[in-house]
């Protein structure tokens, strides 16, 4: 169809207009922000720590509900039980319900006066105004991300190979290490990287349970809203030049991975 | 050794149903059916991939039919061959060996021994997408080994292989035999049941039709079925004058036109009649013997068949007859050519309807 270059020139011109309406804000954000605002900006030590507690908070999300939620993906992937759609679609909740209700049903289950809130303080973590909050309300927005590229990267792993590695006398623990997991890797690589990147970007969900310690969206809406754009616009420009730098390392990563890996 | 007991068990639309049979330690059993008759779903019950809903499998006297499937010491090699596509070839042998006691030293020592065996020696660094399928088959047969399994399960393995191959891979899996493994292999092709088996048994849309020597299964078989499925050519449906039940010389009417002489006791009227074609001697006139059965026949068609000549004779009916090439060319037989069939009524096999 596309052959014929009176489409091809129709898709051509839809497709550059969406790439430009993705590719203009930003670009004008860089552009329209000098050398000298830019130097003053990573030179700002508030603006420096709040880039890290974002990378770092969405980091640890991954990691700690990584842990869980890849086991939770396999389970999808091959385990045909009663109410499976169900769970499906409780992982998509994340993804469907505004992020600051989801903030708001959060302080519900850590707020100081919560089961889980007096158990995080004496164990000498806070929810609420804490890094932990910060960790949770990035995790609860962003893991459906991981759970849904895992789950789909297991599918695609025939199911004979791990058949054949338990005729082979590996335990189901193993086939899943040496065998599952191996064979998802691009997909659930790429699954904790969405993770990470959707984390990182949070800003409903975390502004409520955690206004301090303040998270790069939080600090680029207060600057704005104190200070005006030209203020929020460096540590925007800042902020989304290093996520850039990392995310699209990482895909290339990934995509990188040898084809030989994929079953 | 191996001893199955009135195995049953449904996937989906397709059942297996009273499947009993025994394997003794150091057999080569061929499973023998064509596509879809249930082999390869025996083969997963064996290896405890699919759990049968009713019977038993024991294993030396262990009732193994539930017994987890890492710890059945069954070794499946997959007609997909299922090698893992990101493990090296040395990998996919290893694979089985890690975990288990013996020192890497030793490990490193069986698998270069199973890759000599198994002629891939030269492929262990390579990965399963840059093998042929020749190949592939022998790395799948060696990593199956390297499990060291008390019974070694073969889904089809020579299918998808050509000629060269086949029988590289035949002498294989008979060396391997030899070696005392005990081998189950599914396969659909008679020929390979007859060159590889000391047993073979027929399964015919999930039920056990046949279990035997091949000897007795090809040369004797008990359905219309397992006949034509072992390549007999020579099999017309008959209808017989019964006897008055004491034994003795039987006659079946072929086409209503032709009538065979056979030996015994049957009180069935309707059923087929089996003439090995290796049985039926060929001559210009009629010969003076003891074979009961003689008629005139026409040469329609002569062609070559692996060493020899097979000739198409028509006779009333059709018979298939195997001569060979220089009897062929002394006798002049060739398409036109009036000859004269001769068999004996022993030689005449009765397979019930």
């Amino acid at each position: 169809m596309l052959k014929s270059w009176k489409t091809g020139l129709v898709f051509l011109f839809l497709g550059g207009l969406v790439l430009l309406f993705i590719v203009a804000p930003l670009a004008g954000m860089f552009l329209n922000t000098t050398s000298a605002q830019y130097a003053e900006t990573i030179a700002d030590a508030q603006v420096r720590e709040s880039i890290r507690l974002t990378l770092f908070s969405s980091f640890a999300g991954v990691v700690i509900f990584g842990i869980a939620a890849i086991p939770l993906a396999y389970l999808l992937a091959r385990r045909n039980f009663r109410g499976r759609g169900i769970v499906n679609g409780v992982v998509d909740l994340p993804i469907v319900i505004p992020h600051s209700a989801a903030g708001i049903a959060l302080l519900g289950v850590f707020s100081r006066g919560s089961f889980m809130g007096q158990a995080g303080e004496a164990a000498g973590i806070q929810f609420v105004g804490g890094t932990a909050g910060i960790v949770i309300a990035m995790a609860f927005v962003s893991i459906p991300f991981l759970i849904n590229a895992a789950r789909d990267g297991f599918e695609a792993v025939p199911e004979k190979l791990e058949k054949a590695a338990l005729n082979l006398g590996a335990s189901p623990w193993r086939v899943f290490f040496t065998v599952s997991l191996p064979l998802a890797r691009r997909s659930v690589l790429t699954g904790l990287t969405m993770m990470w990147a959707r984390g990182l970007s949070e800003f409903g969900a975390v502004v409520i349970i955690a206004y301090h310690p303040m998270v790069a969206p939080v600090l680029i809406w207060e600057r704005f809203t104190s200070f005006g754009l030209s203020y929020a616009r460096p540590v925007a420009a800042v902020f989304v030049f290093i996520c850039l730098l990392v995310f699209v390392g990482l895909r290339l990563f990934a995509s990188r991975l040898p084809e030989r890996n994929q079953g | 050794m191996l001893q199955l007991k009135n195995i049953g068990a449904t996937l989906g639309s397709f059942s297996l149903a009273g499947i009993s049979f025994e394997v003794d330690n150091g057999d080569y059993l061929a499973l023998l059916g064509v596509s879809g008759a249930g082999k390869t779903v025996l083969l997963e019950v064996l290896a405890g991939l699919v759990r049968p809903e009713q019977g038993q499998v024991l294993l030396r006297g262990e009732d193994i039919t539930e017994k987890k499937i890492q710890r059945r010491r069954i070794g499946l090699v997959y007609q997909d061959l299922c090698l893992f596509p990101h493990l090296s070839v040395w990998e996919n042998i290893a694979y089985p060996l890690k975990g288990k006691q013996g020192s890497r030293v030793e490990s490193g020592r069986r698998i270069r021994f199973l890759a000599f065996e198994t002629g891939v020696e030269h492929l262990l660094q390579r990965y399963p997408a840059t093998l042929s399928g020749g190949e592939a088959q022998r790395v799948a047969l060696a990593r199956t080994l390297a499990a060291d399994p008390d019974i070694l399960l073969l889904d089809e393995p020579l299918s998808n292989l050509d000629v060269k191959l086949k029988a590289g891979l035949r002498a294989l899996l008979q060396r391997i035999h030899q070696s005392g493994k005990t081998v189950i292999h599914v396969t659909h092709d008679f020929m390979e049941a007859a060159t590889l088996a000391n047993k073979v048994a027929v399964i015919e849309a999930g039920k056990l039709i046949q279990f035997g020597t091949p000897e007795e299964v090809f040369r004797h078989p008990r359905t219309e079925f397992v006949a034509r499925f072992s390549g007999v050519k020579n099999l017309f449906a008959c209808h017989v004058k019964p006897n008055d039940g004491d034994g003795g010389l039987l006659e079946a009417m072929v086409a209503g036109k032709l009538s065979i002489g056979f030996l015994g006791n049957h009180k069935q009227e309707q059923g087929f009649v089996m003439v090995p074609q290796q049985d039926i001697i060929v001559s210009e006139q009629p010969i003076n013997s003891s074979a009961v059965n003689q008629y005139p026949g026409l040469i329609r068609e002569v062609y070559l068949s692996g060493s020899g000549m097979e000739l198409i004779v028509d006779a009333g009916v059709e018979f298939v007859v195997s001569v060979s090439r220089e009897s062929c060319e002394r006798m002049g037989l060739n398409p036109g050519k009036q000859v004269w069939l001769a068999f004996k009524a022993s030689a005449v096999r009765f397979v019930e309807a």
